[in-house]
């Protein structure tokens, strides 16, 4: 039995130690957390420009400084010491704490936004007037709650970023796939859409206004981009609008399938995509909080790809709600829009049982022929019975539902509330259609794997342990399998901690990628053929 | 329905128990007197470091073994009984076997020190050890100073799991230069470095005299053979390699050596036992391989043969090409084929060393300087393809053949930074030729059409 400390202090003995310099960076942060806390309070501060300068500054400085005592004097390797026993990443005491507060968090900012500070029709107050000098600079609009969020987003991304640059300088991969996320999120997410807005009412977008628009945030993850007042939005703003639009269809039905079949879902999950590089940032201290059994990946398959299918239906639904029926105004009615989706479901449903059938364990097989049947059903339903509601439902009720249950509270409270409970990729884990299809895609039609290195494998549970999207790794390694699962984002980092080289992210021909016999090297070949008789 | 009894639920033996599952109906049991369930020996340092908790060095969830039908028994086995096939589990428990495999691994060498038994002193290759390490050294308050005596891999590994936890780390090895039983001078040479580096204070050609108690029973010091120094410490840690754990076979007909005695097809002398693993010793040795081999992988390899062997289809333990990796704290090895150190070489090997100027980053290839036949590789910082490897070695390729291919074989991450240049010039110059790097092809690696 072991007798070893098991006390609950908050900085006890290494590994899990803070230095002098640590605490005293801490402290710099919280005290930026506190400015902000302090205008939630309606504390008036007098220069809302220098103050927000401060705290941001603050924070950023204080995550540097820290990382920095951590790492410098280190040599570059696996910095994994003591993530077992510091009680913040390891659901202790500080990880409880910081879950309920960042899941109070989004609880606020998704239904209480006037905590805030905002005001119906009026001028902001509180957290939210603190960020409006920054707001204005860029658009020229005050501040909103979503820009606060879109701010301390990137903030964390950055300074985060930064950390994890810190941690894996040894890695090339790493870096570049980091300073990849903070660049998309820094220039995409946050600073392009904002100076768009600038151009609102310009006679460049004949005097329209386009939505506001992340480039990068593709359908279905961006499960708005469809809805009608958008598509006002970039039909009323001229060419650049319509160019938007066309890459908004293109991104979904052209880019994804060519880049995903050429680089896995990775290219987008943990290089572009801004869910995946908080994850990777702020979030890299919990990855090893994800459930690795498999009763977790079952319940995994089944909420993904019903949020597939619920994502499916509602925008469906939504675009057939504003389409007209006559077709002597637009070439796109209700009728014909139902049955495009319908022949293009089929085509994809049937090319999956005709080809890659065997690729699909049983159950992965009755799903899709049940989802299959049930929108196919709807869709011949709402023919059949002619009411004025799609699938059922009113549009609007579909839209509402899935815009609080999937949109605020799981990919929000839960996903990134959540984060030193669950670990840091529950909602792309259980939650994004758009990492469910593309991994649908990775399973079935890419040239990503990660390959195992023969029979180097010790079974160490690095890799597994490390998981962010909770892959038993080692129990495809431990066999010699190439690991081809929907769900890996391609982060690199089971590669990375593994004490004997055993696996690597590559692209490469397709023939041979999913090897499900055990090819154990080292051993007598007549032997393997021998464990391989089924 | 036939019994089949493991003793050890090792990877020798966990491998045996799945393979036979996988083959047949038999009654499976499997005994082990250290834990519950199976785990990862060679992943016990990370849970001391933290990077995991004991639950994740466990490769399979609980429920695997009751779905599979692998019984698991704790105890400890005291005394076997080939005349009526029957064990006796800590002393009392008696159970039947039809057929029973042996694979009770290893325990740490002991020299006969004088103070080996004191409270203190360890060894790190089971559970128990671990456990252990968390008593004898939990913190640098408790534990002021530690002693290890032994460099070979569970040393390094020692020094590095105390290390992570700000203990200061004495490293007495015996020989000149770190691990060059095995290593080659050069690689030796830059792990030396890669120690100090890490604030380890080694000590080379230092034996180790005594280990001295302070009065209580428990360790006060050790005494330096070569110096007489005496370095006061908290724990002794003893990593001078393993011996086969069959000290309960004793007395049983069983034939021992150092381990259990078996042949080509993993057989005792005795009808029906059979030894795997660590604890097994071939009557003679395979190829260049040692006769007791306490590997990860051959344990593994020798469990999946007797697995074969026991469901009827008998056949020999063949292992392939030689592989191993290691990690030395920062810096991970691999090896495929034989490269022997100078000190246990054979004439016609040579060997082809390139260390990069700045980074800890070698490699060293052995070749047959009569016919210039590719012998094996070792690998410090540079991940290389065990499937390549293993093929060119069938295939008997020349040195030049490997050296040209080099960007065929690497195994790092993507955009890390390529050596293969700076390689084949150092190749070139040494040898006095003019190879130049074929570019890495796809269709060579996997072998497609």
């Amino acid at each position: 039995m072991s007798t070893h400390d098991r006390s609950m202090a908050l900085t006890g003995q290494p590994p899990k130690i803070l230095s002098r310099n640590q605490k005293v960076a801490t402290l710099l942060g919280m005290f930026g957390l506190a400015v902000i806390l302090l205008a939630a309070f309606n504390v008036s501060f007098p220069n809302k420009g220098l103050w927000l300068t401060i705290s941001l500054s603050a924070i950023f400085t204080g995550t540097l400084w820290f990382s920095w005592e951590a790492y410098s004097q280190k040599l570059p390797g696996i910095k994994n010491d003591g993530v077992w026993f510091k009680s913040i990443s390891s659901k202790g005491f500080w990880g409880w704490i910081a879950g309920i507060a960042l899941t109070g968090f989004y609880i606020v900012l998704y239904f209480f936004p006037e905590y805030l500070g905002l005001v119906k029709g009026g001028e902001n107050k509180g957290i939210i007037a603190l960020f409006d000098p920054l707001s204005k600079l860029l658009s020229g609009n005050p501040a909103s709650q979503w820009f606060v969020y879109g701010t301390l987003y990137t903030v964390a991304i950055l300074a985060f970023g930064i950390k994890f640059l810190w941690k894996y300088r040894h890695n090339s991969y790493e870096r570049i796939r980091t300073i990849s996320v903070m660049f998309f999120q820094t220039a995409f997410a946050f600073i392009i859409p904002e100076l768009m807005a600038r151009l609102n009412g310009d006679k460049i977008l004949n005097g329209g206004s386009l939505p506001y628009y992340d480039l990068k945030n593709v359908w279905p993850l961006n499960y708005y981009n469809f809805e009608g007042y958008r598509i006002k939005g970039f039909l009323s703003s001229g060419d650049i609008g319509f160019a938007l639009l066309i890459f908004g269809i293109l991104s979904v039905f052209v880019i994804t399938p060519i880049l995903t079949y050429k680089y896995g879902k990775r290219w987008y999950c943990s290089w572009v995509c801004g869910c995946g590089g908080l994850a990777e940032t702020a979030g890299d201290a919990f990855r090893q909080l994800s459930d690795k059994s498999v009763s977790a990946w079952r319940v995994e398959r089944w909420v993904v790809h019903s949020v597939v299918v619920f994502v499916t239906l509602m925008t469906t639904a939504v675009i057939y709600s504003y389409l007209g029926t006559d077709t002597s105004k637009y070439w796109l009615t209700k009728s014909t829009f139902l049955i495009g989706v319908a022949v293009l479901l089929t085509l994809v449903f049937a090319w999956v049982m005709i080809f890659k059938r065997a690729q699909l364990q049983k159950d992965a097989q009755y799903g899709a022929i049940g989802y299959f049947v049930i929108i196919m059903a709807l869709i011949g339903i709402h023919f059949f019975s002619g009411d004025g509601n799609v699938f059922l439902f009113k549009s609007e009720t579909l839209r509402k539902s899935y815009s609080f249950l999937i949109g605020s509270i799981f990919s929000g409270v839960i996903g990134t509330g959540f984060y030193p409970i669950f670990g840091n990729r529950v909602w792309c884990r259980f939650g994004c259609p758009m990492a469910a299809m593309m991994g649908f895609q990775q399973r079935l039609f890419s040239r990503f794997r990660i390959t195992t290195n023969g029979g180097q494998c010790i079974s160490c549970g690095n890799c597994s342990t490390y998981c962010e999207m909770g892959i038993d790794v080692r129990a495809y390694a431990q066999k010699g399998e190439n690991i081809v699962r929907s769900s890996c984002v391609g982060c690199g980092i089971c590669s990375a901690v593994c004490p004997r080289g055993v696996l690597k992210l590559e692209n490469g021909p397709l023939e041979g990628r999913i090897d499900s016999n055990q090819v154990l090297l080292g051993n007598d070949v007549d032997l393997m053929n021998l464990v391989n008789q089924k | 329905m036939e019994n089949i009894v493991i003793i050890g639920n090792g990877i020798a033996g966990i491998s045996a128990a799945r393979h036979i599952r996988k083959l047949s109906d038999k009654r499976i049991i499997v005994i082990s007197g250290e834990t519950d369930y199976f785990f990862s020996r060679t992943a016990l340092m990370y849970v001391y470091m933290g990077h995991m908790k004991f639950e994740h060095i466990q490769p399979y969830e609980d429920w695997f073994w009751e779905k599979n039908r692998i019984e698991l028994v704790r105890g400890y086995v005291t005394k076997v009984n080939p005349e009526i096939k029957q064990l006796l589990i800590d002393g009392s428990r008696a159970l039947h076997y039809d057929k029973l495999i042996i694979a009770t691994g290893s325990k740490p060498n002991k020299f006969g020190w004088p103070g080996q038994d004191l409270h203190g002193v360890q060894g790190l290759y089971s559970k128990q050890d671990l456990d252990l390490l968390e008593v004898n050294a939990p913190n640098k308050e408790v534990c002021k100073r530690a002693v290890i005596v032994g460099g070979g891999l569970i040393g390094i590994e020692l020094a590095e799991m105390l290390r992570s936890r700000d203990i200061p780390v004495t490293f007495l090895v015996r020989e000149d230069s770190f691990w060059n039983g095995v290593l080659p001078q050069g690689e030796s040479q830059m792990i030396n470095e890669h120690i100090k580096e890490h604030h380890i204070d080694l000590r080379l050609s230092s034996n180790l005299k005594e280990i001295v108690s302070d009065g209580s029973g428990k360790v006060k010091s050790v005494i330096v053979a070569e110096t007489g120094e005496e370095i006061l410490c908290d724990i002794v840690g003893l990593t001078a390699g393993v011996t086969p754990n069959v000290d309960f076979l004793k007395n049983s007909g069983i034939e021992l050596g150092r381990g259990v005695k078996v042949n080509r097809h993993l057989e005792t002398n005795i009808k029906d036992i059979y030894a795997i693993g660590d604890c097994a010793e071939q009557h003679e040795p395979i190829g260049n391989r040692r006769p007791i081999e306490a590997v990860w992988y051959t344990g593994r390899m020798m469990g999946e043969t007797v697995a074969q062997t026991i469901c009827g289809n008998k056949i020999e333990y063949k292992p392939g090409h030689w592989f191993n990796s290691a990690k030395f704290l920062d810096i991970e090895y691999q090896t495929y084929g034989w490269v022997f150190s100078e000190k246990i070489k054979k004439e016609h090997e040579e060997h082809f060393h390139w260390r990069h100027p700045k980074e800890k980053i070698c490699i060293t290839v052995a070749f047959n300087k009569e016919n210039n036949q590719f012998l094996g590789i070792n690998t410090f910082g540079i991940r290389m393809r065990h499937q390549v490897f293993d093929r060119w070695l069938t295939q008997e390729k020349s040195i030049d053949y490997v050296i040209q291919h080099l960007a065929d074989a690497n195994f790092d991450p993507e955009f890390y930074k390529k050596y293969e240049k700076q390689i084949i010039d150092g190749y070139n110059m040494d040898f006095g030729k003019s190879i130049k790097p074929k570019k890495k092809s796809l269709k060579r690696i996997f072998q497609i059409a």
